[in-house]
């Protein structure tokens, strides 16, 4: 396990002072062919539509005539005007919906990993029964978001919800829980519902992980007769970091973005509302193209500063590792 | 000792089996009721009416719907697939100048909210005049999957030792062949535990599928579930759309189930550096 | 190529006693089952008198989610849907993207109710035709207030006193389920439906006045939220802050509610076969807010509209004319209980055979209120969103009414800082 997911992400050294071997150029040549393909595909699918949000982001355009539109600055963004400050950065409605987002993929994806691990050790465990394991786990992400959902919506129901009778049943509460329609509930409703869904795809991706671990070293360790806790935490772990380091950033990246998941969960209330939420409620429903684009730039830049700090420190400390 | 963490464990798996298991089994059972049965809560089916599942093929044309996702998430796959070991062994195995620049470039196009790039989307399918065609919706699910399925395979690339290119590169080959002799060989598993990914990804999508198709008969399962409806304006088929969606599920499951030995192969063919 | 010349000919000629050339329309219809069965007769009714094709796209049953594609459509100036059918609030809204049908109306459009033809007119501009109504009503349970000995309600505070009562004496009796009253409460446009009839009941206005006024913040309307606020955790369950009219419809048909109020479409389902409270349902105008105060049900409905990007426009026209016809509404009226918007209809005998409560609906209707559709133009939605979330505060005990109605008196006064457009 010499490469780590942190390592891909910096260039591999070319010292300067080293005169490229004609190998090495028909070698980069090659590369750039191979990737061009995916490059000329991205750029039209995703690129072109990004420039258009962020070119957006700077106007005054309206859903009703997208033909029309001026050049407005940042004005989306934050402007003085008439003694007070308007625009994204100053609406609290913003910001109640930045917290909420980020407050769910902290939560949901701590939760999601540790149960990843531990459902993907169990798998990787020889147990009879094994196979069908695996494909049951997959079952949840396996059903379509917008499905599991309206599912979840209906066994939380408060009055015909199967989990309020099953909770009453087992004399857990004394009377319904309003699990989707109190504030204080709503959101963890979300996650429960988040985890349940994606968990099984950070396990596959651990158990991968886990799979690709030389096995002698578990040998060695059984005949030292160390304690198998011990050997997860002091040769498992921090074999799988890079994986387990991959798998968490794609999730994270997919949590910061959730929003089919509480759009249909719990309506668009704003005690729950997410960033995407926020943005496509700012585009579609109230046709402001301009400030709807300026939200989803930011959230575009908070992702991704985001995932640069994760980046960092998982750098920093696989350095540490090292010595 | 032995005993008891025998017991805990298969306590653990039971546990594990239960929450994976009991929406689904909530939805079959949902399934099988109808009327105002579904207004009161059931653990075991009391008598199985299979009324739904008809309805599901007769109300719209689900047959199509179902067509209509495997064309796409297939089609979406093996595009993906194709295009990404190229660029994964490049990125993985070859060094060269911004490689980590398009790496992070990549990366960042994962990161972008669906909703954000909508309008932008919807534009430039139109004006490709393949607004409420397949292909259309094929280049739109692209955009999911092609970032992620880059990524995955170059970092299996890059767990692949050294040596095995080696081989080949003192015989002279080119890079294409290498690809082609070496590495497609071995990516073979991966390359299936991949596109199982992407072909879930692409077969659960919904945003985009809602709004680059409009007539019935183009729309892939998500929306056609979303839209499927009762027989009045706020009434919602329940048993309906828990049919449909056990019905969809299926074949997902079913992926699972044939290709896992491939996935298992796979990971363990990962391995070799052992 | 000869043959294919051959066969536009022929099918030229095939139409010709029509029109010039026979064309092909496609409408926006609800893809509901009944729904779109009776919206198939007709339009089908219409491509046999006229030679033309009529194809029928089904569009999201949501209506957020239906919205959100017809603005996409039309934004980008699409011509693939020529008739679409739009939501009484969204004629302002869409208005620019609709032709003008003043001129083919001429002599047909005042037979409807005035304040459907309201709402379809925006500036002085027809950019719609009324399809159908819609209005809220309040449903009771018959053998409940007569086992009781309780009268139907005039006002809101005698519906909360008899729900009190009648739910209390029945919890005693062992139905430990049941509620007094359940309603529309999560935060979307069905909670701005429901709050403006409490409002309006009590003569609080309509949000938004006709002349674009902010008429929200006054004490009537506090008076009306603190009431409504009062029923949730007593005669209305926590969990309607979450309802839509489908949740809502559950409690109350499984007989677990004295009181709904809803849309007329719960009325077959509470008499269906499956109900559990079948021929124990009564149906009435809501409440009025005090004895001074009045019956209002918001008014709900579709309208029927020709796209400006349509290339058959006159085609199309002639489809929408056709549809909202007084024939046609009362064809749909019989088949399948589509509320005319046209008020004579509401007295026809075979109308009111077909659905003995219809007759008593007029009233509900000529009292209907409208939202501040027209009004608000563009801007209706972010009204509407800033008003349910006040409402949804005060609901949820996060806000007192008095504050909460000025906070969005000047969150209402920021958004009209330009005009409403």
């Amino acid at each position: 396990m010499s490469a780590t997911a942190a390592r891909d992400i910096a260039p591999a050294p070319i010292s300067a002072h080293e005169r490229p071997s004609p190998l090495t150029r028909s070698r980069v040549r090659a590369a750039w062919a191979f990737v061009a393909p995916t490059l000329f595909v991205l750029a039209l699918i995703a690129g072109w539509p990004l420039a258009r949000t962020i070119w957006f982001s700077l106007t005054d355009a309206n859903l009703n005539n997208l033909s029309d539109y001026a050049f407005i600055g940042f004005e989306n963004y934050l402007v003085h005007d008439n003694g007070e400050w308007l625009g994204l950065l100053v609406d609290p409605e913003w910001w109640r919906s930045v917290w909420n987002t980020v407050w769910f993929t902290l939560v949901s994806v701590s939760i999601e990993t540790v149960l990843g691990i531990v459902v993907a050790l169990m798998l990787n465990a020889a147990f009879p029964g094994r196979g069908i394991m695996r494909a049951i786990i997959l079952i949840p992400w396996a059903i379509p978001t917008v499905v599991s959902a309206k599912m979840w919506n209906w066994m939380l129901h408060d009055q015909f919800g199967v989990i309020n009778d099953m909770l009453l049943r087992l004399g857990l509460i004394a009377s319904p829980i309003i699990w989707t329609a109190n504030p204080d509930t709503a959101l963890w409703a979300v996650v429960m519902v988040d985890v349940w869904k994606a968990t099984p795809f950070m396990a596959l991706l651990i158990l991968a992980a886990l799979q690709m671990l030389p096995q002698d070293i578990y040998e060695a360790a059984r005949v030292d007769g160390i304690h198998p806790v011990r050997v997860f935490f002091r040769v498992t772990l921090p074999l799988i970091r890079p994986a387990l380091l991959v798998a968490v950033i794609f999730r994270a990246l997919d949590a910061l973005r959730v929003f089919d998941l509480i759009y249909v969960l719990t309506a668009n209330s704003r005690d729950t509302m997410s960033m995407s939420a926020y943005a496509r409620q700012q585009l579609v429903d109230f046709q402001e193209v301009g400030f709807g684009s300026a939200a989803s730039t930011l959230i575009f830049l908070i992702i991704a500063l985001l995932v640069v700090i994760t980046i960092v420190v998982g750098r920093v400390r696989l350095s540490e590792d090292a010595q | 000792m032995k005993l008891l963490s025998r017991i805990g464990f298969w306590l653990l798996v039971l546990v594990i089996a239960l929450f994976a298991l009991f929406p689904f089994y909530y939805a079959v059972l949902s399934s099988l009721r109808s009327g105002s049965e579904l207004f009161s809560v059931a653990y075991w089916p009391e008598r199985l009416d299979g009324s739904n599942y008809i309805a599901v093929f007769q109300r719209q044309p689900f047959g199509q719907n179902i067509l209509n996702s495997i064309l796409v998430a297939g089609t979406v796959v093996a595009l993906s697939l194709a295009l990404s070991v190229l660029a994964a062994y490049a990125f993985g195995r070859i060094a060269f100048r911004g490689r980590s620049i398009l790496l992070m470039t990549i990366l960042g196009v994962s990161m972008f909210p669906q909703v954000a790039v909508l309008s932008g989307m919807f534009e430039m399918i139109r004006s490709f005049g393949l607004y409420n065609t397949l292909p259309g919706l094929i280049l739109a699910n692209m955009m999911l999957t092609l970032p992620f399925t880059v990524w995955v395979l170059t970092t299996f690339m890059r767990e692949l030792p050294k040596e095995i290119e080696e081989a080949a590169l003192v015989d002279g080959a080119t890079p294409a062949i290498i690809v082609r002799r070496v590495f497609l060989p071995l990516m073979a598993p991966a390359a299936v535990t991949t596109g199982l990914l992407a072909f879930v990804v692409s077969w659960n999508e919904f945003l985009f599928a809602l709004t680059f198709t409009l007539t019935n008969e183009r729309r892939t399962v998500p929306p056609a579930i979303a839209l499927m409806t009762g027989s009045s304006a706020y009434e919602l088929p329940w048993g309906t759309i828990m049919a449909a969606s056990v019905i969809v599920t299926l074949p997902i499951i079913a992926l699972v189930l044939v290709f896992q030995r491939r996935i298992v192969a796979g990971l363990t063919a990962g391995a070799v550096k052992g | 190529m000869s043959r294919r010349f051959a066969s536009l000919a022929l099918l030229i000629g095939l139409a010709a006693p029509t029109s010039a050339y026979a064309v092909e329309i496609s409408i926006s219809c609800s893809a509901l089952g009944q729904e779109y069965e009776i919206c198939k007769q007709g339009v089908d009714a219409w491509s046999k008198k006229t030679g033309n094709t009529a194809k029928i796209v089904s569009t999201p049953n949501s209506a957020t989610e239906r919205l959100a594609l017809y603005q996409q459509l039309l934004a980008a100036g699409a011509g693939d849907i020529d008739v679409f059918q739009i939501d009484v609030v969204w004629s302002g809204m869409l208005s620019q993207h609709f032709q003008d049908l003043t001129a083919k109306a001429q002599g047909v459009i005042d037979q409807h109710f005035p304040t459907m033809i309201e709402t379809s007119r925006v500036k002085g501009k027809l950019v719609a035709m009324p399809w159908f109504a819609d209005a809220g009503l309040l449903y009771y349970r018959k053998d409940l207030l007569q086992k009781h000995n309780r009268p139907v309600p005039q006002t809101w505070s005698d519906l909360t006193e008899t729900a009190r009562t009648v739910q209390a004496a029945e919890r005693q009796g062992g139905s430990r389920d049941l509620w007094g009253f359940v309603w529309q409460g999560r935060a979307y446009e069905g909670l701005t439906v429901n709050a403006l009839e409490w409002v309006s009941s009590h003569n609080g206005g309509t949000i938004v006045d006709e002349k674009g006024e902010i008429t929200i913040n006054n004490p009537k309307a506090a008076a009306a939220l603190k009431t409504a606020a009062g029923w949730v955790g007593t005669i209305t369950p926590e969990g309607v802050l979450n309802y839509t009219e489908e949740e809502s419809r559950g409690v109350f048909q499984a007989g677990n509610a004295v009181f709904m109020r809803n849309w007329p479409y719960a009325w077959a389902l509470a008499q269906g076969p499956e109900s559990a409270i079948k021929d124990k349902v009564g149906i009435a105008p809501l409440p009025k807010g005090g004895a001074d105060g009045r019956n209002a049900g918001t008014l709900g409905g579709q309208l029927l509209a020709v796209s400006r990007y349509s290339k058959n426009a006159e085609a199309a026209t002639d489809l929408v004319m056709y549809l909202t016809s007084a024939d046609e509404q009362k064809r749909r009226a019989i088949a399948g209980s589509f509320n005319p918007t046209i008020p004579t209809l509401f007295k026809d005998a075979e109308i009111t055979k077909a659905n003995p409560f219809m007759g008593d609906l007029l009233t509900v209707f000529t009292n209907a209120v409208a939202r501040p559709a027209a009004a608000t133009g563009d801007n209706y939605n972010k009204v509407s969103t800033e008003f349910f979330d006040t409402v949804h505060q005060v609901l949820s005990k996060r806000a007192e009414p008095e504050q909460a109605l000025s906070r969005l008196d000047r969150d209402l006064k920021r958004i009209k800082r330009s005009g409403w457009q």
